[in-house]
């Protein structure tokens, strides 16, 4: 792999506004609250965290498919948070989104003809005869064939429909592909198939995956880099193999503990976390996580952790690891 | 056997759609013992919520039928009771948690509102005394502050509450029998934590029988006692839970474990099934599943397998045949002979 990078995102925001009354203070919603991480070329960076952590709207911030409030998206050198929306359309061929939903994401009035064409058309990429040849190319390769191309989406399984999403986004032959949880809505079977077919696209095409999924046993076996999210925020960063062997924030501690075993006969040592996620329209002061941290201190409640760094690029947003070396022990021991 | 609280006897039921029908179950055989919690594993389709639904006597009643079969509650055949006697079971005796929080809650009902009917319906009480009878479930089942959460909204709760509120709803009348289908499912993975390790507290401290169905095979890894696989309407294998992770008889049991990706390597092509699950009006002669399996030869498309015990593990696969086993460990023989 190069060590080239492809994509940074620099202190991204996006608040909503959720409107009170006409006199009343507005709410400030911080779905995505500075957000910092970097993508290497040719690698999968994942987007872990629960539901309403802010995973999918980075995501689409990334995209321009929602507007950021604040900060950079820097891809191959140009700042995409400020370009106009006709640059940024044409940008779109080099980065393409997978979605979540297979059921939603097709357009059930067009063929799939139409849904492949639809990309080739709006950026007038190939001649009128060549696109058709790459269409039918692109559908073998996603493991679909010719006389596919007249049906409508409704004819086909959740899983076809995911190839077909898919093949949407890489007949552009796009650098850059944000797959929105493209296996949750998934049985096991056909996404064990599906993962293949993106692992195979990877190798073929030379893509760069944003892979955002709740799913921690995907995420372990498909890639390179992970980002855990709470609440907006980004609390630790680290490679695939090295977070899920050493988890350094409670938090990411907690969300492995919490994964199902895979055989009766294991054990596992259970952190089971009290209370639910807060709302992020009213996020708890200082570290958003200390309600329902078991090892928070004082300092929690109020101030807001910087990233400490450990070796190999694995940073965690955490006031344990900032005090010195004893007290660690102590409440790691004792509480 | 007095110790089944449930137990369903070749159950077939078939829908029909104008002219058309379909069997999307089609003889399902299972037992649930007392104070024992069954798996029922399967993919989307292959009719573990329809089962579910029938012992539950929730069916759509004009389009649907019970075409043969027995579902023994107790000892006694619900399959075919009233509307009226249903009643009496439903939510007293046998009850049920759904798969979205989100939408089996009424919202235009306070949490008080809504629970309170089981007890109105079943049980003779005082409106005071149901109250109370609320809060203390509301307690059980691990929700803070029950006093005042009995006069909210369900859009006021979060769903790892609201799913608590269908877990306290469900225990209401201390039933017998407590189906969950998919409870976990719409749920993050640290809420699902917490609500399995609820779902194990209170099956043990009410003495009940618990009915798990859900496609998640790391769920059923930690929840069951025994499991039931289901694939296209049929029960392809059952085990005890140790049995069936240890040694999975029937080749698609086996290829769902090897599917999943905690046991692959990593970043290397997953083991995947082939092909698709057959649609209800595709199936006909044979295996239902020859037609993925790796292991199918001629016997499979032309004849279905019965179930064949070995031990407490049955699974409906012509590879466990004695039979074909002979004729196969011939076959290598030969092979190696020449």
């Amino acid at each position: 792999m190069k060590n080239e990078v492809l994509l940074t995102v620099k202190n991204l925001k996006k608040y909503y506004e959720i409107s009170q009354g006409m006199f009343k203070e507005k709410i400030v919603v911080r779905a995505v609250d500075d957000v910092n991480f970097t993508v290497m070329r040719g690698e999968t960076f994942a987007l872990v965290g629960e539901s309403g952590c802010g995973k999918s709207t980075t995501g689409r911030t990334i995209l321009r498919l929602v507007e950021p409030t604040a900060g950079e998206v820097v891809f191959k050198g140009t700042n995409l948070a400020s370009l106009p929306y006709e640059q940024m359309r044409s940008l779109r061929k080099q980065m393409q989104m997978v979605f979540q939903d297979p059921y939603a994401s097709l357009n059930p009035k067009k063929t799939i003809l139409q849904i492949l064409m639809e990309p080739l058309k709006v950026h007038n990429k190939f001649d009128k005869k060549e696109r058709l040849r790459k269409i039918i190319a692109m559908l073998k390769i996603v493991g679909l064939s010719e006389y596919h191309l007249d049906r409508y989406p409704h004819e086909f399984s959740g899983g076809q429909r995911q190839r077909i999403g898919i093949a949407r986004a890489v007949i552009l032959q796009p650098d850059f592909i944000i797959a929105d949880e493209p296996v949750s809505a998934l049985d096991v079977s056909v996404q064990s198939q599906v993962i293949n077919l993106m692992l195979e696209l990877q190798k073929e095409f030379g893509l760069t995956y944003l892979f955002i999924s709740h799913d921690l046993s995907v995420i372990q076996h498909m890639t390179d880099r992970v980002a855990v999210m709470y609440l907006g925020k980004i609390v630790e960063v680290a490679d695939t193999e090295d977070l899920f062997r050493n988890p350094k924030h409670p938090y990411t501690q907690a969300l492995l503990s919490a994964v199902p075993v895979a055989h009766p006969k294991e054990e596992k040592k259970r952190i089971i976390l009290k209370g639910d996620v807060p709302s992020p329209a009213n996020p708890p002061s200082g570290c958003a996580f200390h309600p329902r941290c078991p090892f928070a201190l004082e300092i929690c409640k109020t101030k807001m952790p910087e990233p400490t760094t450990f070796e190999k690029g694995h940073t965690a947003n955490c006031h344990l690891y900032i005090k010195n070396e004893e007290e660690i022990e102590y409440v790691t021991s004792y509480s | 056997m007095s110790d089944k609280v449930l137990q369903v006897n070749d159950l077939r039921i078939r829908f029909r759609n104008g002219k058309e029908t379909s069997q999307p179950i089609r003889g399902v055989n299972f037992h649930v013992k007392k104070g024992e919690t069954l798996g029922i594993v399967g993919e989307s389709g292959c009719g573990k919520s329809v089962t579910s639904l029938s012992v539950m006597g929730l069916l759509p009643i004009k389009t649907s039928e019970i075409v043969s079969g027995e579902i023994l509650f107790n000892n006694r055949d619900i399959s075919r009771l009233k509307e009226k006697e249903y009643r009496k079971l439903r939510g007293n005796e046998i009850s049920m948690i759904f798969q979205e929080p989100m939408t089996s809650l009424n919202p235009v009902f306070t949490i008080g509102e809504q629970l309170s009917e089981p007890l109105r319906q079943h049980k003779k009480m005082s409106k005071s005394e149901i109250r109370n009878n609320i809060i203390a479930v509301l307690k059980q089942v691990g929700l803070p502050r029950a006093e005042q959460i009995i006069d909210e909204y369900p859009h006021q709760l979060s769903g790892g509450m609201r799913q608590r509120v269908m877990i306290s709803l469900a225990l209401l009348c201390h039933p017998k029998l407590m189906i969950a289908d998919e409870p976990t499912t719409a749920l993050d993975v640290t809420i699902q934590a917490q609500i399995l390790e609820l779902l194990k507290e209170i099956k043990v401290k009410n003495e009940m029988s618990l009915m798990l169905i859900t496609h998640d095979l790391s769920v059923v890894a930690e929840m069951c006692d025994r499991v039931v696989v289901m694939y296209a309407g049929e029960v392809v294998e059952e085990a005890e839970v140790n049995e069936l992770f240890d040694r999975p008889l029937h080749p698609y049991t086996q290829g769902l474990m090897k599917s999943l990706p905690s046991n692959n390597e990593r970043k290397s092509k997953l083991f995947s099934i082939d092909g698709q699950v057959p649609k209800p009006s595709e199936i006909g002669e044979g295996c239902v599943f020859a037609n993925r399996c790796p292991f199918a030869f001629e016997k499979c498309f032309a004849e279905t397998p019965p179930a064949f015990n070995r031990g407490k593990h049955i699974s409906k696969c012509w590879l466990q045949d004695p039979a074909v086993k002979e004729v196969m460990q011939n076959e290598e023989r030969s092979i190696v002979n020449s």
